[in-house]
């Protein structure tokens, strides 16, 4: 595995030494997640403040609470008690975490959030947005404060099936990231054309020392080889 | 070993890790159950160890890696006993937390409240000055609430309690809005929360200072004394909380920005929990003592002395024992 990869992977080491990748979103995901989140608080607002306002003064008293809480505690609040989303971020698969991986605590994300005040100014997230654009990981000065990243939810994968072919060894031993290349090969024909499959086996072929035509055979035999029986 | 082995000799043990995980997050998760979880956990992260180490599929190592971060993310969960922390930090963290930092303490309180005096003292010599500082709508605002002759009092009038509630949620988000204003801006090197403590100190300064040169002076200042022993410290707070971020950039010493940003923010984070805490009891205090009228002004005036001197004493004495209450 390259020490440095290529895409925007973040890799945490735990104490029980692996690696964990973890991926960073981006500023479009993270607004847009904002931008929900910011339509269920006018929601929350609009719903309760109906009621509140046939109590009077009390209801006003009430009102300015809520209000309060809806707009600086919200996101806390939902951050600490549910596993690091808020609505938005639940909608857009993202989930606010530490750097190290860890969930988010009360401090960190009381941090965080309270500086959103300053990634807002002067106007509409600019400086935010800035500090979001230009950081590796996409961190805004709350998060870079804070020590938080916003990282996209894990999703199941769904396995799919290596194709069926005649167990193969090949004469020479192969590299830890070939046999991973040829099992990554095996497993992910399906997503592509056929053409493209037999394009990427025939690059293959001199090494495999068999005739273009028979080099995706000749790699799903090897992939089953080196997959075992079941 | 082959994958297939491997993969069908670990896989139940994996699924029940994997049971374990849905358990823990849905917040089902039954103690007894999960006195093993930690053993399972290592046992999956040395899985993904070997299957990386002998280069299975990314199909075998994605999932296990998932495994491994949601396990993660399980296992080092901070636990904290809430009303322990929070005891122990009113007790003795937070008076602890500002003598600590008592340099930016003493800067923001230098700034809120010489601009505050230093302004009021002007307006009340030079009289025409409140105009170029608040606008004459404000001005006249102010005058009404606070004309002796008038028997309103405070942001309201001689209030039920039901508008005493009102007023309360009111101070609360008013003036915990400003506190994190002044406390956030101050990652803008500091210079922002110079700003808002200047700027509140001239407002809060060049009104009080107007009041009294026009004669409502009993009126305004029975009423503000009170709460304003909090109010006011918790603004300066706010400001130094701010002004240490601000200044955890300026000179990070041997860290990186960065580092040293994030040491800042966890310190003064908590300084701003103090904060809040002040904020909440002045809202209190405003709205159901300092607004009443049947009360003299001299024991309003009294009681606001001893409320000064009981923040001064506070974070000045209170936790100064090393065995404080854990």
């Amino acid at each position: 595995m390259p020490s440095v990869p290529l895409d925007t992977r973040y890799q945490i080491e735990t104490p029980e030494g692996i690696d964990l990748p973890l991926r960073p979103a981006g500023l479009l995901p993270r607004a847009v997640a904002f931008a929900f989140d910011l339509g269920v608080r006018g929601l929350i607002m609009g719903i309760l403040l109906i009621p509140l306002a046939l109590l009077g003064n009390i209801g006003i008293g009430l009102g300015s609470l809520l209000l309060f809480l809806v707009s600086w505690w919200y996101m806390v609040l939902f951050e600490v008690l549910n596993q690091g989303c808020s609505p938005g971020k639940q909608v857009m698969g993202l989930r606010v975490v530490q750097d190290d991986g860890t969930p988010v605590g009360w401090s960190a994300s009381l941090i965080r959030n309270l500086l959103r005040f300053v990634d807002m100014l002067p106007f509409g997230y600019f400086l935010g947005a800035i500090s979001c654009l230009q950081h590796p990981h996409f961190k805004r000065l709350g998060d870079l404060a804070a020590g938080t990243l916003v990282v996209y939810r894990e999703r199941p994968l769904a396995r799919p099936q290596v194709p069926q072919a005649q167990a193969l060894r090949l004469p020479f031993p192969l590299e830890l990231s070939e046999q991973r290349a040829i099992l990554g090969f095996a497993e992910r024909q399906g997503e592509l054309s056929a053409e493209r499959v037999h394009e990427l086996a025939s690059i293959l072929a001199t090494p495999l020392q068999v005739s273009p035509a028979r080099a995706v055979e000749q790699l799903n035999g090897v992939a089953r080889g080196l997959l075992g029986p079941a | 070993m082959k994958q297939s082995l491997f993969e069908s000799r670990h896989q139940p043990q994996w699924q029940a890790f994997a049971e374990q995980l849905n358990q823990l997050e849905q917040g089902k998760a039954k103690a007894s159950d999960m006195a093993e979880f930690p053993h399972h956990y290592r046992r999956l992260c040395q899985h993904l160890a070997l299957a990386q180490e002998r280069g299975y599929s990314s199909y075998l190592v994605d999932p296990l890696q998932q495994l491994a971060l949601r396990g993660h993310q399980q296992l080092y969960r901070h636990r904290s006993q809430l009303t322990a922390n929070v005891l122990g930090f009113i007790l003795a963290g937070f008076p602890r937390l500002v003598r600590e930092q008592w340099r930016f303490v003493l800067i923001a309180s230098l700034l809120f409240f010489a601009s505050l005096v230093g302004i009021a003292l002007l307006v009340y010599l030079f009289p025409d000055l409140i105009y170029s500082i608040v606008s004459p709508q404000q001005v006249a605002e102010m005058q009404a609430m606070y004309n002796p002759n008038a028997s309103r009092l405070g942001r309201a009038a001689e209030r039920a309690s039901s508008e005493d509630w009102m007023m309360f949620g009111y101070y609360v988000m008013h003036n915990i809005g400003i506190a994190f204003q002044t406390f956030a801006a101050g990652l803008l090197f500091g210079l922002g929360s110079v700003f808002f403590l200047i700027f509140n100190g001239l407002i809060i300064g060049a009104i009080s200072g107007h009041l009294t040169d026009i004669g409502y002076g009993q009126t305004f200042w029975s009423f503000v004394i009170g709460h304003g022993a909090f109010e006011l410290t918790a603004i300066a707070l706010a400001g130094a909380a701010g002004l240490q971020l601000g200044w955890a950039l300026i000179a990070p010493g041997r860290l990186t920005r960065g580092e040293s940003l994030r040491l800042a923010a966890r310190k003064s984070v908590q300084m701003l929990c103090g904060v809040m805490i002040f904020l909440l009891i002045a809202a209190f205090i405003e709205a159901y003592w300092s607004s009443t009228t049947t009360i003299a002004p001299w024991v309003k005036y009294l009681a606001g002395a001893a409320l000064w001197l009981l923040v001064a004493a506070y974070l000045t004495f209170a936790g100064r024992v090393s065995h404080a209450p854990e």
